[in-house]
């Protein structure tokens, strides 16, 4: 941070120059949880989303529990159980795992994602229901393999459907991941708690970071929409 | 069956807060939501403008900012008025401000915004011709929403209340973070204490799983019933 931004900020009593390079610091903190969540959690989605969609109950069976589980049930007790759990799992304080796990932010991450895959197949399995019956019949008249049909029709075509869901779950892990600070993580909301409680300034603390989070849902809300004017373009009306 | 360490009455008050919470909250979102979708709908530019700022902000924001905002800032601010009220007047007022009332406060004001959207739709699904042969009989208007609107819109917002819902209960988790002694909350200390996280936290998690499952065979029934009598397409 240059000297002048700095002097300048000292001047206040709270959002001193330390104070907000806790928040930025958390803003990393949230923004890495949040997107790494969601690209593993959507790595791992498409593959189960395939599998919920087949008939063969061995397949989808178990794709439809997993999902029923983990959207049945509350985020943070999803959270405390991976992050209370993991520790007390047998000789795992002997393996590699530990490392990765003692911390709080691996422990999270694998809670956000597996929960934002659960939601994210569910939504990519209703897009793909959704095809309509003439795009994969013509694509088996043209000889495609089911491979080939899955890769060049099916999946871009229930990518357009699924989009707008699928903002709607971007935005709701972003505000998801503030419960990230109840496991000793310094996300945004851990660093708006930290700040509140050294100042006793509920108002200044939260308030700066309710609009630090809108202004991240409204990047996003206007990313989703170029994309989704991107993946609908020959939707567009010819004029106007 | 599992043994609970003499936790499990506890847990049962907790899972009783838990449901209580999520039916006030519930009740409050449902007032908001049919006041912000009247407000939406309405013709004055200010009520408009209030509403979409009321729903844009809460769409903004997450849940437990907003929860912690509640419960931190409304005690500052009913310490505040204290003072003042002390200094000014002499009077002794004092109010604790308790997680529960926070909790509920905060959900029922970010679910009555969806909530709000909800309706919305719901009010607009309903024919206009209806709404016109109800003033042409001479109802007035809460005569019009009461006997015409409402029983019509009710079979287009329920999928969405359904949906406002299941996420509502969810949500209810998080009130344990600001100090209410909830399920989660019991659930939590049990585990620190006797070291045992699955031991306590999977059962609880299945009371939700099961409130959640149980809401959903509720809400298809009430579907089944609300759509009696219209004709489905395919």
């Amino acid at each position: 941070m240059p000297d002048f931004i700095a002097e300048l900020l000292n001047r206040n009593d709270i959002f001193t120059a330390s104070t907000i390079m806790e928040y930025w610091g958390g803003l990393v903190t949230t923004v890495q949880l949040v997107f790494l969540s969601l690209v593993l959690g959507l790595v791992i989605a498409i593959p189960l989303a395939i599998m919920r969609t087949s008939k063969n109950p061995l397949i989808n069976g178990p794709v439809w529990f997993y999902t029923y589980l983990f959207r049945g049930t509350p985020l943070l007790i999803q959270l405390y159980i991976i992050y209370y759990g993991l520790a007390q799992i047998e000789g795992i304080q002997q393996t590699f795992w530990w490392e990765i796990f003692r911390g709080a932010f691996y422990p999270a991450l694998l809670a956000f994602t597996l929960n934002t895959a659960a939601y994210t197949t569910e939504i990519i399995r209703g897009a793909i229901v959704a095809t309509p019956s003439g795009e994969i019949e013509a694509a088996k008249a043209y000889g495609m393999s089911w491979a080939l049909r899955m890769r060049r029709i099916i999946l871009p075509s229930a990518a357009r459907r699924g989009v707008q869901a699928y903002s709607n779950e971007v935005i709701f892990m972003l505000h998801a991941s503030a419960i990230a600070s109840v496991v000793t993580l310094v996300d945004l909301t851990g660093a708006a708690r930290n700040i509140y409680s050294r100042f006793y300034a509920p108002f200044d603390a939260f308030i700066f970071v309710a609009l630090v989070y809108m202004a991240l849902t409204f990047i996003l809300v206007f990313a989703f929409r170029k994309l989704e004017n991107y993946l609908l373009q020959h939707q567009r009306p010819v004029s106007g | 069956m599992i043994d609970l360490k003499g936790y499990g009455p506890a847990l049962l008050d907790g899972a009783v807060v838990t449901i209580e919470l999520a039916f006030l909250s519930l009740a409050l979102a449902l007032v908001l939501g049919l006041i912000g979708a009247s407000a939406k709908l309405s013709k004055s530019r200010a009520a408009i403008g209030i509403a979409t700022t009321y729903t844009t902000l809460i769409r903004g924001v997450p849940d437990l900012v907003m929860m912690l905002l509640f419960y931190y800032g409304g005690q500052v601010a009913v310490n505040n008025l204290s003072d003042y009220l002390y200094n000014a007047y002499g009077v002794d007022f004092f109010f604790q401000f308790d997680p529960f009332i926070s909790g509920v406060i905060t959900i029922g004001l970010i679910f009555g915004a969806y909530m709000a959207e909800t309706f919305r739709g719901a009010f607009l699904a309903v024919d206009s011709g209806q709404i016109e042969a109800a003033r042409a009989y001479g109802f007035s208007r809460w005569r019009t929403f009461h006997r015409i609107i409402l029983p019509q819109m009710l079979r287009h917002a329920l999928p969405g209340i359904g949906n406002n819902w299941q996420v509502l209960l969810k949500t209810t988790a998080l009130v344990s973070i600001i100090g209410l002694t909830d399920m989660v909350r019991v659930a939590e200390e049990a585990a620190k204490a006797e070291r045992m996280p699955f031991h306590f936290f999977i059962p609880v998690a299945f009371v939700y799983l099961s409130l959640t499952a149980g809401s959903e065979l509720f809400i298809k029934w009430l579907n089944k019933r609300a759509n009696v009598g219209v004709v489905q397409g395919s």
